[in-house]
């Protein structure tokens, strides 16, 4: 019996992208079913469509043989399948029942109260049912991320789902975490539940799954049991030519201190203090490697460094100047170039042209402009240089950024922030969410950069990246530095995940090296 | 695509002005049983004597103004109403600048005009710091402060400035010296009209060609886009609201020394508001609120021949209007035709 069956499925978003482009996908019940696929192949859409998030343009769904029309999760549901997202979808105030039963909560007391005992108790019964223990009556806010996750499949679970997708579960996941989450998946498989599980991590893949499905730029490119196909030839497949795996990095020669934070502190707007004393140093001529799950911390630190964030507390000094409390327009003048975590958001004003997108920081100066004229000319032949630079697929500099792929939207930021002819770089997750091309030529760019004299200091949740790229490295954690590495040889990934998680952390003396005194 | 763009909007606005002029057709058939010679009228009434051509480029001018200080700041994203006090306010300005200036020929014309500017530029300027500094919307303070334009500028006029002698409320006779030439001898056609081209002109490249017209339409696209890339943002909120105030208290002195030659209104003129409409019609872009503005005014123009020939009441023009407000601002109106065009064209793409 099938589960799923997704027959020619073609999606277009209002931006002209062409999502999917014929994608046939079909999932065995009780089965734990992988679709992978490089970024931007299609893989997330697809889902959304699955749990009725969008509507396809062509194509047909059929759910355990019987074709349907979903139009919303609503009808999802009701339909038996259940989703995980990627970024958790629960209130953080409520307890963990409360969070799990929303939208259908028990009641006392002719329907006036919600019954809270009632509550807790069929939580527990679902918990113990598919081996998912979670602290029924503790609020939400201060759990770990995997506990977290684990709601949210309760979450579904409750609600009846047969069929559980998961978007790239393990993306926050620690790997002592995604273990565990391993161990819950083969139980509830057997049980009979059936699994789509996304990814692009291959080696999580072949441990999980019973097959897998591979997408590339918007098709299917096959369906394989997992003990016919090696990673190797998924990675082909996914990526239509052998992935270049190593990028060869030179060692670093460090030069002159460029930044150097001291004792930076910062309490958010809800009084949560985000940053904890967080001190280090970074030379020009090396990359220094932030190391963290998200929300550790990091987000508040780079907007802090880049003057888009006030009212820390400590010392930041760039070139012998102390900065902190500087907006990103001096920030800018004194030559810090920004790579931001989100390019739709603050990278690119995806409504105006590439050429404009280029100059968003250098407008004001020649050869752009004189005193109020802009020379439309020159930005046109800069724009051209730099999208021949960066391999920018287009027709025309004058394209709105809006209609290029992400990875080519990625690729303008950069071009901009490279160009800059800045001291400092802050990189914060300049690969996020774009194919495999665009982010080996992304990292290699990053070197270039660093050989060229340019400090920069990188933001990650890609190990992988962390580990690629970084000359030293430090791993943040509640917002402190738990953990320093002065050089990455011999790192794994699991080592620098016991410092994430906060289950190991090196001393004091050992965390101040990071600020090089 | 950026093609595709252009066919769908003009469409989308030609199909708007049709169905907005059918409705306008239905209701003059409820209202009378000479709807075809009503609408007629009100179709090629504007053009029908050379008196009325005069009447249509008059109307127009005002609303060329209008339409650029709103095009302005909505390029910015920034939803300052306010060009309806800004254009009263500019207007009482320029009474006093015309009554008590010297009277020196040329230079009065040249004063009245920079007062009025100041005057419109300082009204909007009080949105546009409480915006910057307090985060207040520009929306509704803009809104309230073309109330207090008017009736601080009705005290103004009706207390220090009135001609008692005059038959109504009205302040006294301009000097010749701030009277605009006529450009026609028989006919009262200003030279207004020139410069609100000029003007529009003057907009487009302070938009599209200088450094401040860059950052001004970075920060409407995308604000964080702008203050992340190092542009000043409360300062583009600040100015573009001011040049956007100098532009309509501009047409305040230029609709009085060119048609009234003293302060005449007791009540706003409108201007204001029908300058929001000119600039959606002309997607906030500076060369296209020419021809909106045109066509606003021969709609205007129209409705008043069709009144004066056939009794029907002028107003039925501002319904018209807004069923056009209301059909080009709906996003959503033809967003199934923009979708299947889209589709096409990223499907032939694919292949």
């Amino acid at each position: 019996m099938k589960a799923v069956q997704m027959i020619n499925i073609v999606k277009v978003y209002p931006n002209g992208i062409v999502a999917n482009n014929g994608v046939n996908f079909e999932v065995e019940v009780g089965e734990i079913h992988s679709l992978v696929g490089e970024n931007g192949a299609g893989k997330t859409t697809l889902m959304k469509i699955l749990f009725g998030i969008e509507q396809p343009t062509q194509g047909e769904i059929r759910i355990f043989e019987k074709p349907v029309h979903i139009s919303s999760p609503h009808d999802a549901i009701r339909l038996g399948i259940g989703m995980v997202h990627q970024h958790f979808m629960l209130v953080p105030s409520l307890t963990v029942a409360e969070n799990i039963v929303l939208g259908m909560e028990p009641t006392k007391a002719w329907g006036t109260t919600i019954d809270m005992d009632k509550a807790v108790e069929m939580v527990n019964e679902v918990a113990e049912k598919y081996g998912l223990p979670v602290p029924a009556k503790e609020v939400v806010l201060d759990l770990p991320v995997g506990i977290k996750q684990r709601i949210e499949i309760l979450k579904a679970l409750i609600r009846g789902a047969k069929i559980l997708i998961l978007d790239e579960p393990t993306a926050v996941l620690t790997p002592q975490e995604t273990e565990e989450l391993f161990v819950a998946l083969k139980n509830l498989a057997k049980k009979g539940m059936t699994i789509i599980f996304i990814s692009h991590k291959l080696n999580e893949v072949k441990e999980i799954s019973d097959r897998i499905t591979v997408l590339r730029d918007g098709k299917t490119m096959g369906t394989y049991r997992v003990e016919d196909v090696t990673e190797e030839e998924i990675s082909r497949l996914m990526v239509g030519r052998d992935v270049e795996l190593v990028i060869d990095r030179p060692p670093a020669k460090p030069g002159r201190v460029v930044l150097q934070v001291k004792d930076l502190s910062y309490y958010r707007e809800d009084g949560v203090r985000v940053l904890k004393g967080v001190s280090f140093s970074l030379r020009s001529g090396e990359i220094l490697g932030v190391a963290g799950v998200e929300g550790n911390g990091q987000r508040e630190l780079v907007e802090i460094l880049t003057g888009l964030r006030f009212g820390a507390t400590g010392s930041i000094v760039l070139n012998g100047e102390e900065v902190l409390g500087l907006t990103a327009y001096d920030l800018r003048r004194k030559k810090v170039a920004h790579i931001p975590e989100d390019r739709i958001e603050k990278g690119a004003a995806v409504k105006a042209s590439i050429a404009e997108n280029l100059i968003s920081d250098r407008y004001y100066k020649r050869p752009f402009s004189g005193k109020l004229v802009l020379f439309p000319k020159k930005v046109i032949e800069f724009a051209k240089k730099a999208i021949k630079m960066f391999s920018i697929k287009t027709d025309s500099p004058l394209t709105e950024v809006g209609m290029l792929s992400g990875g080519n939207m990625q690729k303008v930021v950069v071009a901009r922030e490279f160009t800059s002819g800045a001291d400092l770089l802050v990189a914060d997750q300049p690969t996020r969410g774009i194919d495999v091309g665009s982010t080996e030529f992304v990292r290699k760019k990053i070197i270039e950069v660093r050989d060229s004299g340019v400090a920069v200091l990188l933001v990650s949740a890609d190990l992988q990246e962390i580990l690629q790229l970084s000359d030293r490295i430090i791993v943040m954690y509640k917002g402190e530095i738990v953990g320093y590495f002065d050089k990455n040889e011999g790192l794994t990934e699991e080592d620098l995940g016991y410092y994430m998680l906060g289950v190991k952390r090196h001393d004091p003396d050992r965390v101040k090296e990071a600020a090089l005194l | 695509m950026r093609r595709d763009r252009i066919i769908f909007e003009t469409v989308r606005t030609t199909l708007t002005i049709l169905i907005a002029l059918l409705i306008g057709y239905v209701i003059l058939l409820f209202a009378t049983d000479k709807a075809n010679e009503a609408f007629k009228w009100f179709l090629l009434g504007p053009l029908s004597t050379k008196r009325r051509i005069v009447e249509l480029l008059n109307r127009t001018t005002p609303l060329i103004f209008t339409g650029l200080a709103v095009s302005v700041v909505f390029q910015a994203e920034i939803f300052n109403i306010g060009a309806e006090g800004q254009l009263f306010f500019g207007a009482v300005a320029a009474t006093f600048a015309a009554l008590y200036f010297p009277h020196i020929k040329f230079l009065q014309i040249i004063l009245v005009m920079l007062f009025a500017m100041a005057a419109g530029g300082a009204w909007a300027a009080v949105p546009a710091y409480m915006k910057a500094k307090w985060n207040a919307s520009e929306l509704v303070s803009s809104l309230m402060m073309n109330y207090v334009a008017f009736f601080f500028g009705l005290y103004l006029v009706n207390y220090h400035m009135r001609d008692v002698n005059a038959g109504a409320l009205v302040s006294y006779r301009f000097p010749r010296t701030a009277w605009l030439p006529r450009m026609l001898r028989r006919y009262n056609l200003h030279p207004g009209i020139l410069i609100a081209i000029g003007f529009a002109l003057l907009v487009w490249f302070f938009l599209y060609r200088t450094k401040y017209g860059y950052e001004l339409r970075m920060v409407g696209k995308n604000k964080e886009f702008a203050r992340f890339s190092g542009i000043k943002v409360e300062n583009v909120v600040i100015y573009s609201q001011i040049i956007s105030g100098m532009i309509a208290g501009l047409a305040g002195a230029i609709e009085l020394m060119g048609l009234y030659k003293r302060f005449v209104w007791q009540m706003t003129p409108g201007y204001g508001f029908d300058g929001i409409i000119v600039a959606l019609l002309a997607r906030n872009n500076p060369l296209m609120v020419i021809p909106a503005a045109l066509f606003i005014s021969y709609l205007r123009t129209g409705s008043y021949v069709m009144g004066r020939m056939t009794g029907i009441a002028p107003e039925i023009v501002v319904m018209l209007q807004a069923i056009m407000i209301l059909l080009i601002t709906a996003e959503a109106f033809l967003a199934f035709w923009k979708r299947r065009m889209i589709e096409k064209s990223a499907m032939s793409r694919e292949e």
